[in-house]
């Protein structure tokens, strides 16, 4: 399907994808009784935090996403992905993992689950990360930074 | 034990499953959504449009249950301060995320799409979270 006005748009592999997130969120409640939120549970599975879900869980969760993401490209015949190159990747990995734990979460814990429960914390954390986000992408391109 | 492990690796696996049906293991395609002002991609609106809305509903129902299928009780957030180190950490972490068009969880799931890229990613994050780590100690 497409968007009018938007060539490049997805919208139903965007909802879609959404729904099995928000479903992968509510098992994880409704499981464990805990919130999916994937810089948490990744500090968690490293022993960088020491609180929250068990280090084996943690490790089971994280070892669920690469292998869900295998499970789509088989399903869809592969997928599209351009990434940016390693400087760039080197200097937001670093800004992401500082800015998590600062921000005790990310578009997971925050966007998605805390959100979805009206958090007040996370719903002024998703509006912060969205403008950042959308004012760096913005400035780069000012710049003429190409990334991808 | 199977318990412990058999939920989050659904949940991961069905997230993961779903952070590449949306797109979100494409940067291209997270950059394009974030390019509010040039060539906007409203893609990812749809993904967390969708994710919110089951995990609102999920909200409704599930906490009234007197405890998780697999756990003995619930065991989730309950602060509610709005802090400096929240507001500061969030920004950065956008910042971030629009640099390289990756946040935390399709970073990991790229890491069988592109692994390489992924890889690089990933190891920085780490990185970044051990030097908070180091820096407040234990938490």
């Amino acid at each position: 399907m497409m968007l009018p006005g938007f060539p490049d748009a997805a919208p139903l592999e965007g909802l879609g994808g959404g729904i099995l997130i928000g479903l992968a969120a509510a098992l994880m409640l409704l499981g464990a009784g805990r919130i999916a939120g994937v810089s948490g549970i990744t500090a968690r599975a490293v022993g960088i935090s020491d609180g929250g879900i068990s280090r084996d869980g943690a490790w089971a969760f994280l070892i669920g996403l690469p292998l869900g993401a295998l499970i789509t490209a088989a399903l869809s015949g592969g997928l599209e992905a351009q990434f940016a190159s390693p400087p760039f990747l080197i200097i937001a990995g670093l800004i992401v993992g500082i800015g998590t734990r600062m921000g005790s979460g990310c578009t997971s814990g925050h966007g998605v689950c805390g959100v979805s429960r009206l958090s007040q914390r996370s719903l002024v954390a998703t509006v912060t990360f969205m403008v950042t986000g959308i004012a760096t992408v913005a400035i780069m391109n000012v710049l003429g930074l190409e990334v991808l | 034990m199977i318990g412990r492990i058999l939920p989050p690796l659904f949940s991961g696996t069905l997230f993961g499953a779903g952070l590449a049906l949306g797109g979100m293991t494409n940067p291209a395609r997270v950059r394009g959504f974030l390019d509010l002002f040039g060539d906007w991609d409203p893609t990812l609106a749809f993904v967390m449009g969708g994710a919110v809305i089951v995990m609102a509903i999920a909200w409704r129902f599930v906490p009234r249950m007197a405890h998780p299928l697999f756990a003995e009780k619930f065991a989730l957030p309950t602060r509610t301060d709005l802090t400096p180190k929240l507001i500061g950490g969030s920004a950065l972490f956008g910042m971030g995320w629009g640099i390289a068009g990756l946040c935390p969880g399709p970073g990991i799931a790229a890491l069988v799409i592109q692994p390489s890229s992924a890889a690089i990613f990933v190891i920085s994050m780490l990185a970044g979270m051990g030097i908070i780590r180091l820096v407040e100690g234990n938490s």
